[in-house]
């Protein structure tokens, strides 16, 4: 993973509360190799109809070049599909904003440099309404944690481990492996006192 | 004295390797459960050229995509099996592919095998691992980047969630269980009412549940927004696992029966978050929306765009076009084109007999499949002769699977069609583009299977021993 901390482009909005992962992304596109890419597939269902004809109504199709999606509560609820996170990034979304998110799905996207930024509801709903046909020059700043607007500047929560994960570009087996004498003494103990952890087959 | 801690904190405290300044736990992974969908972590784990740390501890299976009736459906999903078992074999895992007796739903066979015990931190690449809380394990779904970590480190960074105690006093009624509780209390708090939170589920009602309907209860968790759910083991968690296939024997059982004992919430310990329910209050429920909050007791109707606010109405009436509900209108009386009896939720031996009592010498008015959560539990049934109630009463009786839950293997519910299911997301497309499913408990399903329409199983259980 490569670390950021400014990210400046259009946002759309996709006024809905509860977006689960199944609406990102249909189940029956998950056993599609990762390299043939999986932005076509954001939000299949929504945005096509049955004939794969785009929906002119739904503000996504009609702004293929933004990378800020603006959304309702409970944003990325459901499985823990992580192609959830990567329909959003191959369509080339880098930061989702909105009131609440699925705690799988934030954990995910994170994991892929995508930043989930939690606003107040007040918040979501001004950003909702200036981006519902596209709104250009919205800027993220994770150092000072804020999006801002031509006439706005608003702040926006993130745990600040995930805050240090994306400005560090930080991968979690690479930090992992300096603590790898603190794991094997662990197992070790393990090993001594509880045996009874380790599965044997019986019968 | 020790400060009183409550039954996560102990968990927490014996899995925890290092904690960061910044609050990051790094812990430990007793068990990592596999399945076809980890395809993208084993991609990356060869990409960074690294080995599974500890094949021993991991165990895969195929569900999501496995075929309920023959050979898979496409060459897409038989290779998604193929891929899976390629992957284990190679990184040394045991893994139930199709053809072993002891294949079925990852959430239903962890238990089952005994690979699921009270203590343990168990992790898995699906959002209903939850389920295994129910054993007073820390269970919890991972996505992809997670799972090739724990293939490559068997630990796990994670922020430890705020603890919920839900407690449940008095004793159900009839022909009310587990699911309904489970639906009750999403619709009260929200699908994101418990997000943050890992809930803790205690009271004379949980305790009162069998293991399944435990396993159902904390299965659903991550359906209120919890990634935990939590039950403290007690006499009838033990008496479950004792001389299961991969449980401890001998002086190990005794060894951990000694510690198991100690995982309960002291009297004293502090939750971030307390919920009371009273059993007596949750009564037969259904789903009628498109989120699992969206739940309502079987007698009410559908709600009103006219009597909600502007935002709120205009979600509503998307919700009710898709669903193809008009307002008011009675849920027992909306029909229903088919039913499922299947899934990590409700596919357990209990949950078939709850089915078979109520379909029992009656005729299915609607198409329905039957889909038992392993191979084990298939043949049990058939053992029990539930196997003949289903057929009898016209529905398919069919392999061990994820099936219709998710629409992976092929079994899908057609555009506009309407499903009574026992599964766990009435998400728009869950079960296949443009179908329209209605969460309910296998009585329930039974029910509308019997009638063709949402319905109270209440009467229909009169004179009949409920199992």
């Amino acid at each position: 993973m490569i670390g950021w901390s400014n990210h400046t482009g259009k946002a759309v909005a996709f006024d809905r509360e509860n977006v689960d992962t199944d609406q990102l992304i249909p189940a029956r596109f998950m056993s599609t190799p990762r390299a043939d890419g999986y932005g076509k597939f954001l939000l299949h269902d929504v945005r096509f109809d049955s004939d794969g004809s785009p929906y002119g109504d739904i503000a996504l199709n009609n702004h293929l070049d933004a990378s800020i999606l603006v959304s309702g509560k409970n944003f990325g609820s459901g499985s823990s599909r992580e192609a959830a996170v990567y329909a959003l990034i191959d369509f080339g979304i880098r930061v989702v904003v909105a009131p609440s998110f699925g705690d799988i799905f934030a954990s995910n996207a994170v994991n892929n440099s995508l930043l989930p930024a939690r606003v107040s509801a007040t918040d979501a709903a001004f950003l909702l309404s200036v981006s519902s046909d596209g709104a250009e020059g919205i800027s993220v700043d994770l150092d000072h944690m804020t999006i801002s607007t031509k006439d706005r500047v608003m702040n926006f929560d993130l745990d600040p481990v995930w805050r240090k994960k994306l400005l560090n570009g930080w991968d979690d087996i690479d930090l992992t492996l300096n603590h790898q004498d603190e794991v094997a003494a662990y197992r070790e103990q393990l090993l001594d006192n509880q045996k009874w952890r380790f599965p044997v087959a019986t019968g | 004295m020790m400060a009183a801690t409550n039954l996560l904190d102990k968990l927490w405290d014996i899995h925890e390797i290092h904690r960061r300044q910044d609050g990051a736990s790094l812990l430990w992974v007793d068990r990592h459960l596999v399945h076809e969908g980890s395809h993208h972590a084993f991609a990356k784990l060869a990409d960074k050229g690294l080995v599974v740390a500890e094949p021993n501890l991991t165990f895969g299976v195929a569900d999501h995509y496995a075929p309920t009736r023959g050979t898979p459906q496409s060459p897409a999903i038989a290779r998604m099996i193929r891929t899976l078992e390629e992957n284990t074999s190679k990184h040394g895992i045991e893994c139930f592919g199709l053809d072993d007796p002891r294949q079925g739903i990852v959430h239903v066979i962890g238990p089952e095998q005994g690979l699921t015990l009270p203590g343990l931190l168990i992790n898995c690449g699906d959002s209903h691992t939850s389920t295994h809380g129910a054993f007073g394990a820390l269970a919890f779904g991972i996505g992809a980047t997670e799972v090739a970590h724990v293939l490559s480190t068997q630990t796990i960074w994670q922020r430890k969630p705020k603890a919920m105690r839900l407690s449940v006093t008095g004793k159900f009624g009839l022909g009310v269980g587990a699911k309904d509780l489970a639906l009750h209390w999403i619709s009260k708090l929200g699908a994101d009412g418990a997000r943050g939170h890992a809930i803790e589920y205690v009271g004379e009602a949980v305790r009162a549940l069998s293991m399944e309907g435990r396993m159902t209860l904390c299965n659903l968790s991550i359906e209120g927004g919890a990634r935990f759910g939590l039950i403290a083991p007690d006499n009838k968690t033990f008496e479950y696992l004792k001389g299961r296939t991969y449980a401890p024997t001998d002086s190990h059982w005794e060894q951990a029966l000694e510690y198991w004992a100690t995982l309960s919430t002291d009297p004293d310990a502090q939750f971030e978050r307390e919920v009371a329910i009273d059993a007596s209050d949750v009564t037969p429920i259904v789903t009628w929306g498109t989120s699992p909050d969206e739940a309502l007791p079987v007698s009410g109707r559908v709600p009103d765009p006219d009597e909600l606010g502007a935002y709120e109405s205009k979600g509503l009436q998307a919700t009710l076009d898709y669903m193809g509900l008009t307002p008011g209108r009675p849920l027992d009386q909306i029909e229903v084109d088919q039913v499922f009896i299947g899934s990590c939720t409700n596919a357990r031996i209990e949950d078939l007999r709850e089915a078979a009592a109520v379909l029992s010498g009656r005729k299915a008015r609607v198409p329905g499949m039957v889909a038992p959560g392993s191979m084990m539990i298939k043949a049990q049934a058939e053992a029990e002769g539930l196997d003949r109630v289903f057929i009898e009463a016209g529905l398919d009786w069919v392999n061990a699977g994820c099936s219709m839950c998710v629409a992976m293997n092929g079994d899908m519910v057609a555009p506009g069609k309407r499903c009574a299911s026992t599964t766990n997301r009435n998400f728009q497309g869950r079960q296949g583009p443009g179908a329209r499913t209605h969460l309910m408990s296998p009585a329930m399903v039974a029910a509308a299977a019997v009638t063709g329409r949402l319905t109270d199983v209440r009467p229909l259980l009169m004179g009949r021993n409920a199992a």
